[in-house]
């Protein structure tokens, strides 16, 4: 009796779970399938899921248009510098505050989280005189290092997190065997929090390669990475989904294999922890 | 002593290989299909002119006037040449961020620019946009669902016609609506429309002393009429609607009417897309009773060059080549007559190939003649624009009233209390901004 109701919740939280996955994946479904139709197809109503005329036009009008692999290598080399980074500046940070807290140590994270409430259209005319006068519009370096700033309290946060779950006196140990800090660091503390690290890397890479404001913001051609790649095939007279959405397939594809490949490192990181 | 001379060396190459560099152009434009077919063709232009290089940013609407406001404002020096709208070419003119397009050539033919076009991107005489494609608001509407209810649509028709006509037309049943408007909100969204229609039908935004005029009679006659008009012959969620909806509900067949703009006549009548090609007629935005006064809209998109810009010369042969008659001919030889960007010349309306192959053109030109925007409605008004008010405040404002009239058309407020919170947030606003105490 007991195996019965087991089985029938397993049953039930299959299919919720199967349910939220579907309705959460949909909507890449959708722009993925109307990347292959025209323009016309993509507006019809009622819409065709898979009975049209597939055809990859958009692709070939997409690739005729831009320069795709510029903005490709954009995108990879803002948000993986971006990322480096941030993980250069963060582990220390997140070290110290979890391995040596203070009485300000938790205002300081909230502080620290706070910078991320501002909406970030509220500081655009600020920093974007301080990237005219220091030369940084449209620079790939500009982005890496605003997109580092922006970044940052969710890295050092999550890190800091990982960081508390790892017993100090692993370390006491290290520092007792007369291991230095940055030894400390390098050999005893970063193996141990690998799974933290890397979830929060993906996390940060996934966040920068999304960036949407200060990428279109900050950039003209020669830095613009995918986001403005797609920004150019949404028009305000005439039709457009067809496009828009082979644009986007384009620009999302990386980002979701290697979400794809990396889902497990992900789950663990982001559970680490949460069973004790 | 090996690295001294190696960078010696190196900063003696760097002039001269930038000397020998050609002129690189930044263009920011938007993802219109005449922007992008200008974008295509522009390996002409720089055969002619091998000693400029031209790099394009196109981006959508919105995002492009953010980044160009940005840019221009804190005289960034990221773009050459931008893409901006009737809207913004008096105001930055004014503010001296743009550089005035006098010498664009000999054989350039500044006269031939459309007066109502001229007009709109000139400030005291000078110009200072030089205009890509223009377009005014008409009546697009289906002649087969018109023959078949026994209606005639006349030229210029009136409000009370267009009523008339679109509640009989409306079969809901077979998702057939009378008539398809805007009802998104933003400034250039259903506020274009609304503005249009209120200029049409007596109101004004403002007094001659800058007091916002929402608790007038004529905006409540014209925001009621379109809310009624709208509940009984418009399609469901019109609320959401904006051009590109609206479009696609036309061109599938489901709008008897949709009053728009004229660039949207190619569109509806290309057998590619629209389903409907076949049977589309053309009409003059509608009047008032005897008011004789058209919604007066007027938008183009032309090509400026910021004041801050260091290659203002080289940007000036540009923009002279992208909207000269030179450029017309180069469209129309390679992509025919009907996709040569309209709306900017007076020339291009007496040339017969065209008329021939754009049967909507007559009507753009009569549309886009009756506009005028430094008297947009039939009482005294204090600003220039036809479907907007050319100062810097009415981005905002003109978004916030266009939530208050979409709220309405969605039921979720009255007419009545949509213009009382129209007429007290731009009240507000105008006081902040310092033109009324």
């Amino acid at each position: 009796m007991a195996r019965a109701v087991s089985t029938r919740r397993k049953w039930i939280t299959t299919i919720v779970a199967w349910t939220i996955g579907l309705a959460l994946f949909f909507p890449i479904l959708w722009t993925f399938l109307t990347s292959f139709k025209t323009e016309g197809e993509a507006i019809a109503t009622p819409p065709s899921l898979m009975f049209f005329n597939w055809t990859l036009e958009n692709y070939v009008e997409v690739q005729a248009r831009s320069n795709y692999l510029k903005y490709f290598s954009n995108s990879i080399i803002i948000a993986v510098g971006s990322t480096i980074v941030g993980l250069l500046i963060a582990v220390p940070a997140a070290w110290a505050m979890a391995f040596s807290p203070t009485k300000r140590t938790k205002e300081i994270l909230l502080w620290m989280l706070s910078t991320k409430m501002l909406p970030a259209v509220g500081v655009l005319v600020p920093i974007y005189l301080l990237f005219r006068d220091a030369g940084l519009l449209d620079s790939r370096i500009g982005l890496v290092g605003v997109l580092t700033m922006v970044n940052l309290p969710i890295i050092v946060w999550m890190l800091y997190t990982y960081f508390r779950e790892i017993p100090g006196e692993i370390l006491e140990a290290a520092r007792m065997d007369g291991a230095s800090l940055a030894k400390e660091i390098v050999y005893v503390l970063t193996p141990m929090a690998l799974p933290g690290i890397a979830s929060t890397m993906l996390l940060n890479i996934i966040l920068a390669w999304n960036e949407a404001f200060w990428t279109l913001n900050l950039t003209a051609s020669s830095a613009a990475p995918l986001t403005a790649f797609i920004a150019a095939y949404s028009s305000p007279e005439g039709l457009f989904w067809a496009k828009l959405s082979a644009a986007s397939t384009l620009a999302v594809a990386p980002i979701l294999i290697m979400g794809w490949f990396s889902q497990r490192q992900l789950i663990r990181g982001l559970t680490f922890g949460a069973v004790k | 002593m090996k690295l001294k001379s190696v960078l010696l060396g190196a900063s003696f190459l760097v002039p001269c290989g930038t000397a020998a560099q050609a002129e690189t152009l930044t263009i920011a434009t938007v993802n219109n299909g005449d922007m992008i077919r200008m974008q295509k063709l522009s390996d002409h232009f720089t055969e002619k002119h091998p000693d400029i290089d031209l790099d394009w940013v196109t981006l959508e609407e919105n995002v492009l006037r953010q980044r160009v406001t940005t840019d221009i404002a804190t005289e960034g020096g990221q773009y050459d040449i931008m893409t901006i709208g009737a809207y913004e070419t008096p105001i930055w003119a004014e503010q001296d961020w743009l550089a005035p397009l006098d010498g664009l050539g000999e054989d350039y033919d500044v006269d031939d620019l459309l007066p109502a076009v001229r007009d709109a991107l000139s400030v005291d005489g000078t110009l200072y946009a030089a205009p890509f494609y223009g377009e005014s608001a008409m009546i697009m509407y289906r002649t087969d669902l018109f023959e078949e209810a026994g209606l005639e649509m006349p030229d210029s028709p009136t409000w009370s016609f267009i009523a008339d006509a679109a509640r009989q037309i409306t079969d809901k049943e077979n998702e057939v609506y009378g008539i398809c408007l805007r009802g998104k909100a933003g400034w250039g969204e259903n506020m274009a429309f609304v503005t249009a229609l209120a200029n049409s039908m007596g109101a004004r935004w403002f007094d001659m002393d800058w007091q916002p005029q929402f608790d007038s009679e004529e905006w409540k006659n014209a925001v009621q009429f379109y809310v009624d008009l709208m509940n009984d012959a418009g399609p469901p969620g019109a609320s959401s609607n904006g051009f590109n909806e609206n479009l696609t509900l036309f061109q599938s067949g489901k709008c008897g009417m949709w009053i728009d703009a004229t660039v949207a006549a190619s569109f509806v009548t290309n057998p590619d897309e629209s389903t409907v090609a076949d049977s589309v007629g053309f009409a003059q935005f509608p009047t008032h009773q005897d008011l004789d006064n058209h919604g007066n809209w007027l938008w183009v998109w032309s090509l400026a060059i910021p004041a801050s810009s260091e290659k203002i010369d080289a940007a000036k042969q540009f923009i002279a080549w992208a909207t000269s008659k030179e450029y017309t001919e180069l469209v129309a030889s390679e992509e025919g007559w009907a996709n040569v960007p309209p709306g900017t010349r007076t020339s291009l309306y007496e040339n017969e190939e065209y008329l021939e192959a754009a049967p909507f053109a007559d009507e753009t030109l009569e549309a886009m003649n009756a506009a005028n925007t430094t008297n947009s409605s039939v009482q005294e008004v204090p600003y220039s624009g036809g479907q907007f008010v050319a100062i810097p405040e009415f981005q905002g404002i003109g978004t916030a009233v266009g939530q208050q009239f979409s709220a309405a058309l969605a039921g979720q407020v009255s007419v009545d209390q949509a213009l009382q919170s129209a007429q007290q947030l731009t009240e507000r606003e105008m006081t902040k901004s310092g033109y009324i105490d």
